[in-house]
């Protein structure tokens, strides 16, 4: 009897263990698997490595993205600021790599402006944060094009590439470790320890789950408006740079980033209009994606049903989600 | 009464239908056969100047339109939102700095890539009574032939790059084009491919007239000749998804042998693929960017770069001025030269001092600001 009443206990432990794993982790198990399947490379530790390191930047904006989402708002700069940055990378480095640090360092200082602006715009002007970062985003972008002429004009040295192409061969058991694998764990960590380990963190969900009964609970909402679009932009600025370093220049390299890492986060179970979510969520539906865009070429659909098939797996996966949700409560 | 809308309902549609499928119809073999005739012929006119070579075609009487210099030339620009345009529009500007003599004013208008906004541009230049001659680079073919049809009665029109569909301009200045391309890239990775070997083709995005008939004359060779092509993919022009894009065909097939490629501004990205992922690089078409011709060059690449010629925006604008003179020009079309580099020559095309993005075939050499107008040191 009591061993009976012990395993329905269990049973009932191991049920809502599976339903505090975040959906969004088995989505992308599943779609990796697939990926698997059909090549089974991305199954050997390589091929995983090569994985993470080109789902870096996206994972790195998501977990940007995430804070400002949680505290009710949206960035669409990002992809912008991420143009910006790999352009005026180029232009400040003008090719010697002795420039280098003192151009990443210029460049986050950049990122900090925008930030600032930003949240400044949204907390003191009260502007619908969509509004006010499309703004930035059509500035940002018409900013690097009138530095950079429309066209890139320098190259990117290769002390400044490292982080998104450098890769260590001869690692024992994994065998590479791309240079970008260990900013993306490093930046997940600093993300996990801000959202959830400090007093700042708590404060972005309450602002996000009820800004009146934050503020009046003593929270000063506008610091913490400020504080999040800071986090975006300057994550956005190491996406930049990491994808700068694995692409090279080009004009157009954040186009639809902002967009892209929003879908991760809703992905992962972050509530868009705020309150709730985490940083496993919207890391994990960054790799769903990555994953999900390696499959379709994998496939080898025709363009327009791969971007046929994108859309109607990303709602299915927000409705499921959205759907274990409410079953939980 | 009803019968005659009907007609007009059904003749209407059938008009559509048909401007349909001709808009539609990329794979022409009339048009593969002409290009091909053409990439046979030998350029008439200067030498060492493309953009006043013709390759065949024949002078039109431009007497009508002779005036007293010097002139208003208005020029309507679909836009400057890629290297290639940035390139074409600063050496245009240069070029018209060489006729300044000649040229009172130069007054542009940039449509930003809108039909609409050209559309009203040029209606704007042609009522203002300030142009004596107008010069169109279309943004797109059909919407725009109205309007460039209303312009030919007021003035005279040089067109270039994109066409329209309509004769009435007194010439219309481009390249061989994407079938020309096609049949250049395509020849040579078959003259240079091993028997077997693995194909990949790399495109920016579907449905673009130019890039189309690019493809699909490479296709049609590589099928005749029975060449092995493991995917045509689609970059979007982004470095980081045509680098994951190739890792991928890498990792599915081992080995890619040839990487062809629609336009040349990914090359390098294309290559970067192969150079993480250890294997040798492939025999490769890329494009006269100066990025893909430096590492063609360090890396001793087996490649070739087919062009289209930003040299063509010089063309137009000695066009207008010998059109007010009244000197005959070829026309109605004016097929200029497209050559492509070789390795023989590919020395000759190399500058370190010219930014990535540079299109080595500007003919801008000679013109004035050069090289730190096109953004050299």
């Amino acid at each position: 009897m009591t061993v009976a009443i012990q395993g329905g206990r269990e049973r009932a432990r191991a049920v809502a263990l599976v339903r505090r794993v975040n959906f969004a982790v088995v989505v992308f198990l599943a779609l990796y698997v697939a990926v698997g399947l059909l090549q089974p490379n991305y199954l050997e530790p390589a091929g995983a490595m090569n994985f993470l390191r080109r789902a870096a930047p996206l994972a790195i904006l998501a977990s940007g993205q995430l804070f400002v989402l949680i505290s009710g708002g949206f960035d669409l700069s990002v992809g912008s600021l991420v143009t910006l940055t790999v352009i005026g990378g180029s232009m400040l480095t003008a090719n010697d790599p002795s420039k280098t640090w003192s151009t990443i360092a210029a460049l986050y200082a950049i990122g900090l402006f925008v930030g600032l602006i930003n949240g400044a715009v949204v907390a003191y002007l009260k502007t619908p944060s969509i509004i006010a970062t499309l703004g930035t985003l059509l500035s940002v972008n018409g900013a690097a094009m009138m530095w950079s002429g429309g066209s890139p004009r320098g190259y990117l040295p290769d002390n400044f590439r490292m982080f998104g192409r450098f890769v260590f061969h001869d690692v024992p058991v994994i065998g590479i470790f791309p240079l970008a694998v260990a900013v993306l764990v490093a930046v997940c960590a600093l993300a996990q320890w801000g959202l959830h380990g400090t007093v700042f963190g708590r404060r972005v969900l309450a602002v996000g789950d009820n800004p009146r009964a934050a503020e009046l609970a003593g929270v000063r909402v506008e610091f913490v408006r400020l504080g999040v679009f800071v986090i975006s932009a300057l994550s956005a600025v190491t996406a930049g740079v990491m994808l700068g370093g694995f692409g090279g220049v080009s004009v157009d390299v954040g186009r639809g980033l902002e967009l892209q890492a929003i879908a991760a986060c809703v992905v992962g179970g972050v509530q868009l209009l705020g309150g709730r979510g985490t940083v496993v969520g919207a890391v994990a539906g960054a790799l769903t994606l990555t994953a999900l865009f390696a499959l379709l070429t994998l496939l080898g659909l025709p363009q327009p049903l791969k971007d046929t098939a994108q859309g109607f797996i990303l709602i299915a996966a927000v409705a499921i989600g959205a759907w274990r949700r409410r079953r939980a409560v | 009464m009803s019968k005659a809308i009907l007609g007009l309902v059904a003749g209407a549609a059938l008009a559509s239908f048909a401007s349909g499928a001709l808009a539609q119809n990329f794979d022409d073999p009339k048009e593969f056969q002409a290009a091909k005739d053409l990439l046979a012929m030998t350029p008439e006119g200067p030498a060492g100047k493309p953009w006043e070579q013709h390759l065949g075609g024949k002078e039109v009487d431009t007497s009508k339109y002779k005036k007293p210099g010097p002139y208003r030339i208005c020029f309507s620009n679909a836009g400057v939102d890629n290297p290639w345009r940035v390139v074409g529009w600063t050496t245009m500007q240069a070029q018209v700095e060489v006729l300044k003599n000649d040229i009172k004013s130069f007054t542009v208008a940039d449509a930003q890539g809108k039909d609409d906004k050209q559309i009203s541009d040029i209606n704007a230049f042609v009522s203002s009574g300030n142009c004596d001659a107008l010069i169109v680079s279309p943004n797109t073919t059909a919407a725009l032939t109205p309007a460039i049809e209303a312009a030919c009665q007021k003035l005279p029109v040089v067109v270039f790059d994109r066409g329209v569909l309509t004769d009435c301009p007194v010439t219309f200045v481009n390249p061989i084009g994407g079938y020309g391309w096609g049949i250049q890239t395509a020849n040579f990775i078959v003259s240079k491919l091993p028997k077997g070997g693995k194909v990949l083709a790399l495109r920016i995005l579907p449905g673009v007239d130019v890039l189309e008939t690019r493809w699909s004359a490479a296709n049609r060779i590589f099928k005749e000749n029975g060449v092995n092509v493991v995917g045509a993919e689609f970059t979007g022009g982004d470095n980081a998804k045509t680098k994951a894009i190739v890792d991928d065909y890498i990792n599915r097939f081992g080995a890619i042998d040839a990487v062809w490629m629609d336009a040349g501004a990914t090359a390098v990205a294309a290559l970067e693929a192969f150079e993480d992922a250890g294997k040798p690089y492939p025999i490769i078409t890329g494009e006269d960017q100066e990025d893909f011709l430096k590492k063609w060059k360090e890396k001793g690449l087996t490649a070739m770069a087919p062009t289209y010629p930003t040299y063509q925006w010089r063309s137009p604008v000695i066009a207008a001025v010998r059109i007010l003179k009244g000197e005959p020009v070829i026309g109605p079309t004016w097929k200029l030269p497209q050559p492509v580099i070789m390795q023989a020559d590919l020395d000759k095309y190399v500058d370190d001092k010219m930014p990535p993005l540079h299109y080595a075939l500007c003919g801008c050499k000679d013109l004035p600001g050069y090289p730190q107008a096109w953004g050299g040191k």
